[in-house]
């Protein structure tokens, strides 16, 4: 298991390879749908948001307010990342972003950007959102909340050992595309 | 409060934070026969872990509580509309509760006013039996494996499916290939054969109230449903798409009929986060017995 902690910098993201289980540690983005049309269209990244040499998270959470007055993260796992596939390239290109976690992969044009900017794509489990919400230990602040409501809100998350797993890094190689290649010739084998 | 709210809260709650006994089992035993010290073994580790945690905590094992669908079997003269009030007052409450997350987005102006309430949220299914039992099950459908559902039109010439059994088993074999990694798997089909492109995916999804281990009456849609889950099995498609030896749980086939000219698979995918619950109610709005 490889340890991976804040500062996120180009050195340790191109140390990664496809099918090395990580453990992240610092600070986590949300991000899904709305923030990443959002950003694309041109609008503004709220202030205190530094998405340089960050990490975003592609997740909804589950998230209640405690009787201090408190988030709270009860639930928060990957949303399935396919769907900015039209926007993510850019976003990583233009904020410097080292890191995107996820589900499901995402495209050549993704990988590509991974490859010419410096970034991984981290595979979250699917489904896994108590196990992914027992490693967020804050709630730093939340952004765009009234605008886009909570699941699809900005969540600064402070978390520790978040466990992924890399299957597309920074040297053009998707464990995705290697799955689906496979399992479509060992398809066609059984028609 | 009423009892029956109480009751349809606590089918909420359970639904939620507990994956039923029929899909636990698929899931222990896949994760058995995974290869050890793989990424797909360490996978399914965490997914037992999540069912356990989620279990302990009554919290929600996912954190898209998905759509919310309503199975109601009813005695002739039960009120619909008091159940369509209860269950709609029941589920603001679970979401207030956070057994629930705040889900249901207005498709027009995007806003997501908290409640979980709106056109076509909660979906409630009611059907008429002739006993005086009551009750209601529940499905909860997260939208990443909503979205990997298909429907394929047959004859489909570029999947060499034709009309009949060959040519279904074709698209739907194409569905878990296109699905891989996106619907958290592994996963399980609910499938129509026939039907127009309503009732197709109505039917799909209503085979999710069939438990893993059932076997089809129908012989040749049994010998099918077999069949799917070895081939898909034998893809090394696996948990999360990461590789491995178990891609589906189960697959659960019902045929509808068709008109002449249409001939509809309508294809459900169901994630390992598979949420499925019932109860019988009693006269009083008590739960009497868990059907999962």
């Amino acid at each position: 298991m490889i340890q991976l902690s804040a500062p996120f910098t180009l050195e340790k993201i191109a140390a990664l390879k496809v099918g090395d289980a990580v453990e992240i540690s610092g600070i986590l983005y949300t991000g899904r749908d709305a923030v990443h049309k959002y950003l694309h269209d041109g609008g503004e990244l709220p202030k205190e948001v530094n998405l340089q040499d960050g990490i975003i998270y592609h997740c909804g959470p589950v998230v209640l307010k405690d009787e201090q007055g408190n988030w709270k993260v009860t639930a928060a796992g990957p949303t399935t990342s396919i769907r900015e596939e039209p926007y993510q390239g850019d976003i990583i290109k233009q904020f410097g972003l080292r890191g995107v976690i996820g589900k499901g992969g995402m495209g050549s044009r993704t990988l590509a950007a991974c490859k010419e900017s410096g970034c991984v794509y981290f595979h979250a489990i699917g489904g896994a959102a108590q196990v992914l919400a027992e490693c967020i230990k804050r709630v730093r602040n939340v952004y765009l909340l009234e605008k886009f409501g909570s699941p699809e809100a900005i969540w600064e998350l402070e978390v520790e050992r978040f466990p992924v797993v890399v299957t597309m890094d920074s040297h053009g190689n998707s464990l995705h595309e290697e799955v689906f290649s496979r399992s479509q010739a060992e398809l066609s084998k059984r028609l | 409060m009423s009892l029956l709210q109480d009751s349809l809260i606590e089918l909420i709650r359970r639904t939620s934070a507990e994956i039923p006994d029929d899909v636990h089992q698929g899931i222990v035993q896949s994760l058995e026969n995974e290869k050890k010290g793989t990424i797909a073994e360490s996978a399914l580790k965490i997914i037992e872990r999540n069912i356990e945690l989620a279990k302990q905590k009554s919290q929600p094992i996912c954190q898209d509580t998905g759509s919310i669908i309503f199975y109601v079997e009813c005695p002739v003269g039960f009120d619909q509309i008091t159940f369509e009030e209860t269950a709609r007052e029941a589920v603001q409450l679970a979401t207030k509760k956070g057994y629930l997350r705040q889900n249901s987005v207005d498709s027009l102006t995007g806003k997501n006013d908290g409640t979980n309430v709106g056109p076509g949220s909660p979906n409630i299914h009611f059907h008429q039996h002739r006993s005086a039992e009551t009750s209601v099950s529940l499905v909860l459908k997260g939208g990443g494996c909503e979205n990997v559902g298909a429907q394929y039109s047959l004859p489909n010439e570029k999947l060499k499916a034709n009309r009949d059994l060959d040519g279904c088993r074709r698209v739907i074999l194409d569905a878990v290939l296109q699905a891989q990694g996106k619907g958290c798997g592994p996963g399980i089909l609910g499938v129509c054969i026939g039907g127009d492109r309503a009732s197709g995916y109505e039917f799909s999804k209503q085979q999710f109230l069939r438990k893993i281990p059932d076997r089809n009456p129908n012989p040749e849609l049994d010998k099918l449903e077999q069949d799917i889950v070895e081939t898909a099995n034998a893809l090394g498609i696996g948990p999360m798409g990461f590789g491995g030896k178990t891609t589906l749980l189960g697959a659960k086939i019902g045929v509808a009929n068709r008109l002449p000219a249409s001939f509809f698979v309508s294809v459900s995918y169901m994630c390992w986060a598979f949420r499925r619950q019932g109860v019988e109610i009693a006269a009083d709005g008590k739960i009497n017995r868990w059907l999962y």
